[in-house]
């Protein structure tokens, strides 16, 4: 006799480093393509949206004074922790409704994105910074400093890699941000959760969210302490509320939804340069 | 001279108090009733600067944002008092005198009130000539620990009448009381001694305001008012930088002491930021999104 009960998880948001249910209650239903069983996923509230902001805040100085050197290498662990999942993952996609070989695919594609801006992590700040002939008797430069807390709307279609792909220029800059997961099917995003909470990201540097991005687009893009909005939604009314919204306080807002994720040319480090903001320093010289 | 038996004989039930505290802090709150309540707790605020490194320049700065909150803003009501050390309550009085911003001082040793009763009846004394309308002074937690309840009481005894007119709130530093019987004993002490206010905390020590300590101290405050008919002031310091925690306070305010002490005159807040968090609160309730603390001055 099998004497074993079947555990069943229970799919949380992920806030402040910490595997919260939602504040408001509220499930999402979903059906897995393949063995129709339902899950439930939390319905985030704009009260978690709140939290998760507060903790994005107090992230952002710790993580922006990070070294490159040491956000990449933590970048890599976490690509480490997803190659040493990827079988969950690939599964996940079945579960998804993807093909196996498309699936397999995918997560060695994620793996390789991680790897690829942890890379540019040390880098991109001497390429994109620049010393400026003045005529003056100065020292001018130019370099990039991180914009601040980044809200994400996560592409609906591309689970993992369009997920991935999205947060991770933002983050390799030292910004800190909150991201909700493609609405359709947010397994694989929460499922990344637990892969980042295994590799020294620091509390409420990335945090995510379950829920609708209708319900919640008007509070990603009008909450005061956010800084910009990466759009990935193709909802044209959603769009044109965040950068109606956006306008209060000049939030910067970018919209990938065009991009597609699974070409080699959507990694790139002018992505990283989205969320970056350029100071330029005059120093004079002799001193 | 006090009566031990009588200060004695109120013991705290510390499993029936959180009890109550939990009960207290899960009420729902309507949105008017919260409107209400912050617009309430920016009176009730006593802004504080209490640092080693606080300059003229810095408490002046304290001043005005006293008097001006957030002028994007119109109506909003002003904070209560100024708080300070008693070398800067001269300025601070100066700053505050074209508003009816009260000057508060902390006196008598602040923070440990390590120094001889001469000394700490002086320096109330030096507050009160310098301009301060309000007295904070700390009780001797030393003497206090060590049974010299006597002491203790007629040195609070003492100060208050140095203070004459002059409010005087006493700190019972509760951190350093170890239980909730000891707070219960020092407020029904301090009370009988001639406090007008009693108070949590200095904000010196990591442990200051927890709402146990504050049902205890209010439930001694309606004792004390169902037998003398007095109605003495409480003021709960430290710690408190969150609205919600702050409308939580007057939840407990009400409904252990009922409307009348829903006054800056019976109830404050000891706190530096807490002002800002309400005010962003109170934009958020009206604009409907919420606020950064970037658009709000830090002093």
């Amino acid at each position: 006799m099998n004497t074993s009960l079947d555990i069943k998880k229970t799919y949380k948001l992920y806030i402040d480093g910490k595997f919260s249910r939602t504040e408001s209650g509220r499930y999402i239903q979903w059906v897995d393509s393949k063995n129709n069983q339902t899950i439930n996923f939390c319905h985030a509230s704009r009260k978690d949206f709140r939290n998760a902001v507060q903790a994005s805040r107090n992230a952002f100085n710790n993580w922006n004074n990070f070294s490159g050197y040491n956000r990449g290498q933590i970048l890599y662990r976490i690509a480490e922790m997803l190659d040493s999942r990827k079988e969950q993952f690939i599964s996940e996609l079945i579960l998804q409704g993807k093909s196996k070989k498309k699936s397999i695919q995918e997560v060695k594609q994620s793996i390789d994105r991680l790897v690829y801006y942890a890379g540019w992590s040390d880098k991109f700040q001497q390429i994109f910074s620049r010393v400026n002939p003045v005529s003056t008797p100065y020292y001018n430069f130019s370099s990039p400093e991180p914009t601040g807390v980044v809200s994400v709307i996560a592409p609906k279609n591309s689970y993992l890699l369009g997920f991935i792909s999205v947060i991770v220029p933002a983050v390799v800059g030292g910004n800190t941000v909150v991201v909700l997961a493609s609405e359709d099917n947010p397994l694989c995003a929460i499922s990344f959760s637990e892969v980042l909470h295994s590799s020294d990201v620091p509390n409420g540097v990335i945090n995510i969210l379950s829920g609708y991005c209708n319900e919640l687009a008007g509070h990603f893009s009008s909450h005061m302490d956010v800084n910009a909005v990466i759009n990935c939604s193709s909802d044209l009314k959603d769009s044109e509320l965040i950068r109606k919204n956006s306008s209060l306080n000049v939030k910067r807002v970018f919209d990938y939804e065009s991009i597609d994720w699974t070409h080699v040319d959507s990694q790139d480090p002018y992505l990283i340069m989205d969320c970056q903001e350029v100071k330029t320093t005059w120093h004079p010289i002799g001193y | 001279m006090i009566n031990p038996i009588m200060v004695y004989n109120n013991r705290i039930d510390q499993v029936g108090c959180s009890e109550r505290v939990n009960r207290i802090f899960s009420r729902s709150i309507k949105t008017e009733s919260k409107i209400w309540a912050l617009y309430k707790i920016l009176s009730m605020i006593d802004l504080t600067t209490l640092e080693g490194s606080d300059s003229p320049g810095k408490v002046k700065q304290l001043c005005y944002k006293a008097s001006h909150l957030h002028d994007q803003y119109p109506k909003l009501p002003q904070v209560a008092a100024i708080c300070v050390y008693p070398s800067m309550v001269s300025i601070a009085h100066k700053s505050l005198k074209s508003t009816n911003i009260k000057t508060a001082s902390v006196a008598t040793g602040f923070p440990s009130g390590m120094t001889n009763c001469k000394a700490k009846l002086d320096e109330v004394r030096y507050v009160i000539d310098e301009g301060a309308e309000e007295v904070d002074m700390v009780i001797s937690r030393g003497h206090f620990l060590s049974g010299e309840l006597n002491y203790v009481s007629d040195e609070i005894a003492q100060v208050k009448t140095a203070c004459g007119k002059v409010k005087l709130k006493v700190i019972l530093e509760t951190g350093e009381l170890n239980t909730l019987d000891n707070v219960r004993m020092a407020s029904d002490l301090a009370m009988e001694s001639g406090a007008d206010f009693i108070k949590t905390s200095t904000g010196k020590i990591s442990e200051s305001a927890t709402p146990t300590v504050v049902l205890t101290m209010l439930e001694a405050i309606r004792d004390y008012y169902n037998k003398t008919g007095k109605k003495i002031g409480m003021k709960p310091a430290g710690g408190i930088s969150k609205s919600k925690l702050a409308i939580q306070y007057l939840v407990m305010v009400k409904e252990t002491l009922g409307n009348d002490w829903l006054t800056p005159n019976l109830f404050r807040f000891g706190a530096s930021s807490l002002a800002n968090d309400v005010l962003m609160q109170i934009i958020k309730q009206n604009k409907g999104n919420y606020q950064s603390s970037n658009y709000f001055s830090l002093d």
